[in-house]
């Protein structure tokens, strides 16, 4: 079953490695998750951000945030906690001092924006409607880390319904969504997004989880609750985009777990349009070029000529 | 700075006490100029539990060889992975990370604390420091004596004071309970790395007699390159990353809880 590929996009000169998510035409298919990249400026010491499909910058908010408290991270089988807490220097700071360094990298530079209420998220969008180098927003409502706001607007349909909407009307930049596994049913959520204008959905974010020192009785995040990350999700993540990807029309970023150009693929044979490297980032800063030279070996493999006739190419 | 991100050779790994270990790679490349206190994240494979790299000072280079060494005091199953590596192995390194001490500008007297894995930064700022022409005064501290590394190294950059808990080595107790603290003390600046107990204890001491001090923080971290944000420390400017902000802090930004 191959839906959504080759036919409407042959318009577009396309390398074999081009996709495109709505209007946005991405160089390949892999991007770097948000969190787990800074704003770039760190990774350029490591390699240039030029070869990346795009770049989902560290999460923003209206004011500055400082996070929640140390210790914020735990390593756990196959994986990590964090409660970061979305720490930022807020909105102002990052268009007058992040984005004119940044501007110049030649790749998407996709902005994930947060609040505590729709007005917060609204006020960020708009903010970032004069930077053109920004292509692209991904609205934020499953950060699992913070009290107010974020995953409270993921987890039932009108409340993402409402943020999506009155973001869809702020915005006028290409629209991701971003989706929390943290739900009985992710299908019923990325439907609705999508019918309050979404025109793209990432998925997924976190999956809450805890860890606990027997020595000392004691959590080891601060917050006791945080967001588990890396390949103990992948499995779970490949069945909710498979999940996602037949019940909505508009393309999928996929996230959860991705190691190496295998697990990239088998996200786009579940239906992602294109995947976001997150924790693998932190073990090896070069694994995204890694991956995207896999993808291509992949391809030349099996003979295949463009990496979108893979996409929900799963024969299921 | 561009970093290095290699497949390194071990070349040599020693055990000079039990659950202590030097671990010498060969670079495949140029290695950079490294500063004291600036440390490397070593990806630990095939370690069950065991799924970040781990963050250790680099105690030593040689340019000319092309080696970069490490010192490794086993504390748990990632350390354990690294203690079982033997010459020949191939480990992924990535350095140099961090800040590092930063060096009097003029002629002072420097004093350096440490106690455990805490060591490590000071071949390093003891080479740079007699270069300058300041010869240093290291102070270290263990429970035992057999937990007291690297004497013989660091008296070749100045002198050498000890503390042992069992008083099996040096002085008997904590090093702030060194005599050295009972007079005026008269250093200009304290370089400190160690367990956070001991460093607290060395800044209250710094504040009290008005001595500029400089400590190295070991926090967890996920990644150790400023990406994730988890190895943050308050200071006065809030949350900083102590692997890219850091590690090295004047104790004077930070802000200890008590």
């Amino acid at each position: 079953m191959l839906r959504r590929t080759g036919v409407r996009y042959k318009f577009f000169e396309m390398g074999k490695l081009n996709v495109r998510i709505h209007e946005l035409e991405f160089k390949n298919p892999v991007t770097v998750a948000s969190g787990t990249f800074g704003f770039g400026l760190e990774m350029s010491e490591f390699f240039n951000l030029s070869l990346l499909g795009g770049i989902f910058v560290k999460g923003l908010t209206v004011k500055n945030r400082e996070g929640n408290d140390y210790p914020r991270m735990a390593e756990t089988a196959s994986g990590m906690l964090n409660s970061v807490g979305l720490q930022n220097k807020g909105i102002d700071y990052f268009r007058d001092f992040i984005y004119p360094k940044i501007k110049d990298f030649d790749t998407h530079i996709i902005a994930n924006i947060n609040g505590s209420t729709i007005e917060e998220y609204v006020e960020v969008a708009e903010k970032l409607n004069d930077l053109d180098r920004v292509t692209a927003v991904e609205l934020n409502i499953s950060c699992p880390n913070v009290r107010e706001g974020g995953l409270h607007f993921g987890i039932s349909c009108p409340s993402a319904i409402a943020v999506t909407k009155a973001v869809r009307r702020a915005c006028n930049k290409t629209l991701i969504v971003k989706l929390s596994p943290n739900v009985t049913d992710i299908a019923e959520i990325a439907m609705a997004v999508e019918g309050a204008g979404a025109d793209s959905l990432s998925l997924i974010n976190t999956l809450l989880g805890m860890a606990v020192n027997a020595e000392t009785r004691k959590p080891v995040l601060s917050t006791v609750t945080g967001g588990l990350s890396g390949p103990a999700i992948k499995p779970v993540a490949l069945r909710m985009v498979w999940k996602v990807y037949k019940a909505v029309k508009i393309p999928l970023f996929g996230i959860g777990g991705i190691m190496n150009a295998t697990d990239a693929i088998e996200f786009i044979l579940a239906g992602s349009s294109a995947v976001q490297v997150g924790t693998a980032n932190f073990i090896d800063p070069l694994i995204s070029l890694k991956i995207i030279k896999g993808i291509e070996e992949y391809l030349d493999r099996h003979g295949i000529e463009s990496v979108t006739e893979l996409i929900g190419g799963l024969e299921a | 700075m561009t970093k290095v991100v290699e497949d390194h050779i071990v070349s040599a790994i020693e055990n000079p006490a039990k659950g202590h270990y030097f671990i010498t790679f060969q670079s495949p490349v140029k290695i950079p100029e490294i500063l004291p206190g600036n440390f490397a994240e070593i990806q630990i494979s095939n370690t069950e539990g065991v799924f970040l790299r781990r963050p250790f000072s680099i105690l030593d280079v040689d340019y000319n060889k092309n080696t970069i060494s490490f010192y490794v005091k086993v504390v748990g199953k990632g350390t354990g992975s690294l203690a079982r590596l033997q010459s020949g192995d191939i480990v992924n390194l990535i350095y140099p990370l961090g800040n590092s001490y930063p060096l009097p500008e003029k002629e002072e007297k420097a004093l350096i604390v440490t106690g455990g894995s805490g060591i490590a930064p000071f071949i390093l700022l003891g080479k740079q420091l007699k270069a300058i022409n300041i010869t240093a005064t290291f102070l270290i501290g263990g429970k035992s004596k057999t937990d007291i590394l690297l004497t013989g190294e660091f008296s070749k950059y100045g002198e050498v004071l000890v503390t042992t808990e069992d008083g099996t080595l040096g002085e008997k107790g904590f090093v702030t309970q060194h005599s050295l603290f009972r007079g005026s003390l008269g250093f200009d600046v304290i370089y400190t790395c160690g367990p956070g107990p001991m460093m607290k204890a060395v800044a209250e001491i710094a504040k009290n007699k008005g001595i500029h001090c400089l400590a190295s923080l070991e926090n967890m971290m996920a990644c150790g390159f400023g990406i994730c944000l988890c190895c943050v420390a308050p200071t006065q400017e809030g949350n900083k990353r102590v692997c890219y902000e850091g590690p090295v802090f004047d104790i004077n930004f930070l802000k200890w809880e008590n």
